[in-house]
């Protein structure tokens, strides 16, 4: 099945899990294992992501393991909501941290909100491998660019 | 038997992994505030002081241009430079410097010799490669088969990580011209039984290409016992610097090969009419080539040369078979490539987990190793999977490391319960 406007909207990452709450969570993790099982759960919030659009076009490049990212533009409300999956678990929870800072904005927002500044603030690249960190920029960048081509 | 005589023969030092790694400035350090156990050593190998020494004093008492010969420095810089050939000739056994070529490393050497065998291929010949090859020795064929209409046909392997040998048998025909193998495989760690295959390619008049790179690690090449035409490795991986590496191949086929890149040094004499090339190696050697590197290598060889290379392998040995015992303490854990005769080097899945998740936790407990396809990507192919989590040993690595390993990975599997 191709995934449903509802399945979009309803991805509590970016509405019911804010990004406050992860900024909050973060805060009072002090040790490596702390932080990474706090990523890995978040990965949990991931929904169930459509088999049938695992296609090439879908697919992230540039990563270590499989990112696969879709999006769907509500006209009403000129919202942009988008879905990842990873086989990689850590994956999973970096995209979840993603998508608490950009799902579910306008294409506008998203292109004027500063991610870098955010993984700075939560301190994500010191911990994580510049290959990791290639991934993430390039599942962002993915990201910005639809959502640029959305606002166009 | 006096003591003279007795000194000439005593065995050198027995093999002392403490003293050893003493020798390896990097491996005192921490990382992400754990002391580093380095386990990628298939991927790059650390280098020992005398390597850093050497390169140092290189280029502080001899730097110069090689084969210049106007001045002392010159002189200096040409007999380190040539020192360092025969000594990786006598690492390997070859009958003559002039069969030595050095590359950028072992891809640069195959697809030389890709390039100088292409005007021997046409159409509908073969290239037996193996499915457990290097992209570096599957690709440079490929290529080559573009061009002359040849064709590249892998050797399957066996479930364990062994080369078929019966497909080998039956693949071994009229049609092939060249056999390109790797000598250890740097995914499994499977040692091929290089010394017989070559003898039966031989026997047909097919052209033997081994690559050494993940061999020469764990154990000293005999070319002439081997009795291959092309042999190559890179020093990086043998404890010696990055940017060089070395190419065996027989004089005869090397004498008749067009050159690979033209240049300086490569040429016996140039004019708009008609350049001639220069005798070997040097015909393969077109502009100024990594000097210090070469002696960086020569260092390399010397160091080892300088270790119980018997007690080295049976330490290394232990490292595997204590790793093997461990595996049943991490539950879903499965090792890749499980042939009878292997260097140590881990390849391994844990059920649920994708080996760069345990690539990622490792390295924040201080462990370094490698995951992904390993340039590999047929046999991942083959075992069905996205990539592996790879530890590969060196001879300085100890029980405590392999120890960490397995603690750290049960702590993995923990966080991710």
């Amino acid at each position: 099945m191709t995934a449903s406007a509802e399945t979009f909207e309803n991805n509590p990452l970016g509405k019911d899990t804010t990004l406050e709450d992860v900024l909050d969570g973060f805060e009072f993790l002090d040790d490596w294992e702390e932080r990474y099982a706090f990523i890995i759960d978040l990965g949990k919030q991931l929904p169930a992501f459509p088999e049938d659009e695992r296609r090439e076009e879908n697919y992230v490049h540039g990563c270590q393991s499989q990112v696969w990212l879709i999006h769907h533009h509500d006209e009403a409300t000129g919202k942009l909501y988008l879905l990842i999956d990873s086989d990689a678990i850590i994956v999973r929870g970096l995209a979840a941290i993603i998508l608490v800072a950009l799902n579910g904005k306008t294409p506008r927002d998203l292109l004027a909100t500063d991610i870098d500044e955010l993984f700075e603030q939560l301190d994500l690249f010191r911990h994580i491998s510049p290959t990791r960190g290639n991934g993430l920029r390039a599942m962002v960048g993915k990201i910005r660019d639809i959502a640029a081509a959305e606002a166009a | 038997m006096n003591d003279l005589s007795m000194a000439k023969t005593a065995p050198q030092a027995r093999f002392d992994v403490d003293a050893v790694r003493r020798d390896f400035p990097i491996l005192g350090q921490q990382v992400n505030g754990k002391p580093l156990v380095y386990l990628d050593n298939g991927a790059s190998a650390q280098k020992p002081l005398a390597v850093l020494d050497a390169m140092d004093r290189y280029y502080r008492e001899m730097h110069s241009n090689v084969h210049r010969g106007a001045h002392t420095l010159g002189d200096r810089a040409t007999s380190a430079f040539e020192g360092a050939r025969e000594k990786v000739r006598a690492f390997m056994n070859a009958a003559s410097t002039r069969e030595i070529i050095w590359t950028r490393g072992t891809t640069e050497a195959i697809n030389l010799i890709a390039n100088g065998l292409a005007q021997r291929l046409k159409a509908g010949d073969e290239i037996l490669v193996s499915q457990m090859e290097h992209h570096a020795n599957i690709v440079p064929w490929q290529m080559m088969a573009e061009r002359t209409g040849a064709k590249v046909v892998p050797v399957p392997v066996t479930p364990a990580g062994e080369l078929d040998l019966d497909s080998f048998n039956s693949l071994l025909g009229d049609n092939t011209k060249i056999l390109a193998l790797t000598h250890v495989s740097n995914v499994l760690g499977t040692i091929n039984p290089v010394a017989a295959l070559v003898e039966q390619a031989k026997a047909r008049g097919v052209i033997t290409v081994i690559d050494g790179a993940q061999a020469v690690p764990h154990f000293q090449p005999d070319v002439q016992a081997l009795g291959c035409d092309f042999y190559m490795f890179s020093a990086h991986k043998l404890f010696g610097p990055t940017g060089i590496g070395a190419l065996y191949g027989r004089a005869e086929l090397l004498e008749e090969m067009p050159p690979y890149q033209g240049g300086g040094e490569m040429i016996e004499r140039v004019s708009f009419e008609r350049t001639t090339w220069n005798t070997l190696p040097y015909k393969f050697e077109a502009g100024t080539p990594a000097i210090a590197e070469a002696v960086g290598l020569g260092a390399a060889i010397d160091y080892l040369d300088g270790l119980d290379r018997e007690g080295m392998q049976a330490a290394e040995d232990a490292l595997l078979v204590r790793a093997n015992e461990l595996v049943e303490t991490v539950p879903g854990m499965e090792i890749i490539g499980t042939a009878k005769n292997k260097v140590p080097v881990m390849s391994f899945k844990i059920e649920g987990l994708h080996p760069s998740d345990i690539g990622t936790l490792l390295d924040q407990q201080g462990i370094a190793i490698r995951t992904g396809h390993h340039c590999a990507m047929p046999l991942m192919d083959f075992y069905g999977v996205p990539g592996t989590a790879r530890a590969s040993f060196a001879f300085y690595n100890t029980m405590e490391e392999v120890e960490q390993l397995f603690t750290a990975l049960q702590k993995v599997q923990r966080l991710f319960a």
